[in-house]
């Protein structure tokens, strides 16, 4: 499968949901807060997320958007930013040269770099990090990783777990606790909300946003693909 | 013709984008020339403060911006580090500005509780009437990205909107013809889409 939108389940059997452009201009229509467009192959085939679609989101988005994937030079993430996004999100490279975190921050400031990490829980309940599409294991510790990343420039830490990842069965709260609790910069919880319950969960296990896929591109128990996201007066209830 | 001045930093093509769609042409631009012929001019801004100011004056655009900010026939609108380079001072980098609006830049200082940056959506509380903000409702929200804002001063020439975020600071001023946005009104839906609209009708 070539290009689009896909939803998996812990990182995995991608699901084709349709044009990413589309979704965008859907996502308008519904004043979605935030979009985060993230290359999921990129790092894996060596490379980082297109320019031109960047730029093609750019043209469409009037809400702030971040995007990533195999970004690995200062060049890729300037080139990202002036084709109109607001902020660059780091992962696998950064998890390998943490400079890039440094560079990044230092010329865009760091309200414009998210550090992205990746999490697999163990059967033991023991957490780990993965780079390139969950497909490589990382030695480093999850909070000695996250306040690093803090330290170097990252503005923002995002969450995502894996073993939660399409599941829609709620956020690793505990794993958004554990990493809050040791930052003083805010955080995305990604992975796994089902529900407009596990946003309040998350916020009040210390996340500073949230962020969900399935749950807003699928309707109902077949997972029909369906684009949805809460109105104004939703949002106010959801968020009181 | 609307300039918005290309200094070298800002999403330029997200401003030009969102006035191109509210119908309006745009110059992005860092011409002395025409910048000074210009009758509306948007300052942009994203990154450090230190280096907008210092690729200002790498420019030359210093002066110009000056003369322009002194004129009544020019408006001026900052948008977030754009805002901040007009002030006076800004911590980032314990540097002057512009010196063209009588106010400073400082970190935000809060409880544990409010991270910074201050990412997110959220909403001004204007006590003042600011013609830019004319017929925008009081609980519209905007999109903020920021970990240095500005406090009120004493200049009784400037009016203010405050926004919320552990402690009050200034998301919009206006002082005669310079206006000021802390948020981005280009990435902040239609709400957005109608300050600009107001600053171009001005």
């Amino acid at each position: 499968m070539d290009k689009g939108l896909v939803k998996t389940v812990n990182f995995s059997n991608p699901n084709y949901i349709g044009d990413p452009i589309n979704a965008v201009k859907i996502f308008n229509e519904y004043k979605a807060d935030e979009l985060i467009f993230v290359d999921i192959s990129a790092s894996l085939n060596g490379r980082s997320i297109s320019s031109k679609f960047v730029k093609e989101v750019g043209e469409e988005a009037f809400m702030p958007f971040s995007v990533g994937g195999g970004i690995k030079t200062i060049e890729e993430a300037e080139s990202c930013i002036n084709n109109g996004a607001e902020r660059i999100i780091l992962d696998s490279h950064a998890c390998e040269n943490p400079d890039i975190i440094n560079t990044c921050a230092e010329n865009f400031g760091r309200q414009s770099v998210i550090v992205s990490i990746d999490v697999k829980k163990s059967f033991f309940g023991k957490y780990n990090i993965y780079t390139h599409n969950g497909t490589q294991k990382q030695p480093k510790n999850i909070i000695e990783w996250a306040i690093e990343a803090q330290n170097r420039g990252a503005g923002e830490i995002m969450i995502n777990s894996i073993s939660q990842d399409g599941t829609m069965k709620g956020y690793d709260c505990k794993l958004v606790q554990k990493i809050s609790s040791n930052l003083t910069i805010p955080i995305i919880a990604a992975g796994g909300a089902g529900s407009y319950l596990d946003f309040n969960e998350a916020i009040k296990f210390g996340a500073s946003a949230v962020a969900a896929g399935s749950m807003f591109v699928y309707h109902g128990s077949r997972k029909a693909v369906l684009i949805n996201y809460p109105d104004k007066s939703e949002l106010s209830n959801i968020f009181k | 013709m609307i300039s918005v001045v290309d200094y070298g930093l800002g999403n330029l093509h997200s401003i030009k984008k969102a006035l191109n769609y509210i119908g309006h042409d745009v110059l992005i631009t860092n011409d002395k020339g025409v910048i000074k012929s210009s009758k509306k001019i948007i300052l942009p801004g994203v990154g450090h403060f230190s280096r907008g100011i210092k690729n200002l004056e790498k420019f030359n655009l210093v002066e110009t911006l000056r003369e322009k900010s002194l004129s009544s026939d020019c408006h001026i609108l900052g948008i977030c580090l754009g805002m901040q380079l007009l002030t006076n001072f800004s911590e980032e980098g314990n540097i002057e500005g512009l010196k063209i609006v009588d106010l400073n830049v400082s970190r935000f200082n809060l409880e544990e509780e409010y991270k910074i940056p201050h990412i997110g959506w959220n909403s001004i509380k204007a006590k003042e009437s600011i013609s830019i903000l004319e017929g925008i409702g009081q609980d519209e929200l905007f999109y903020f990205v920021h970990s240095y804002a500005i406090s009120k001063s004493g200049n009784s020439k400037i009016k203010y909107g405050f926004t919320d975020y552990g402690k009050s600071f200034v998301s919009i001023f206006s002082k005669d013809n310079v206006f000021g946005v802390q948020f981005h009104p280009e990435k902040s839906h239609n709400q957005g889409l109608k300050i600009l609209e107001n600053f171009v009708n001005l």
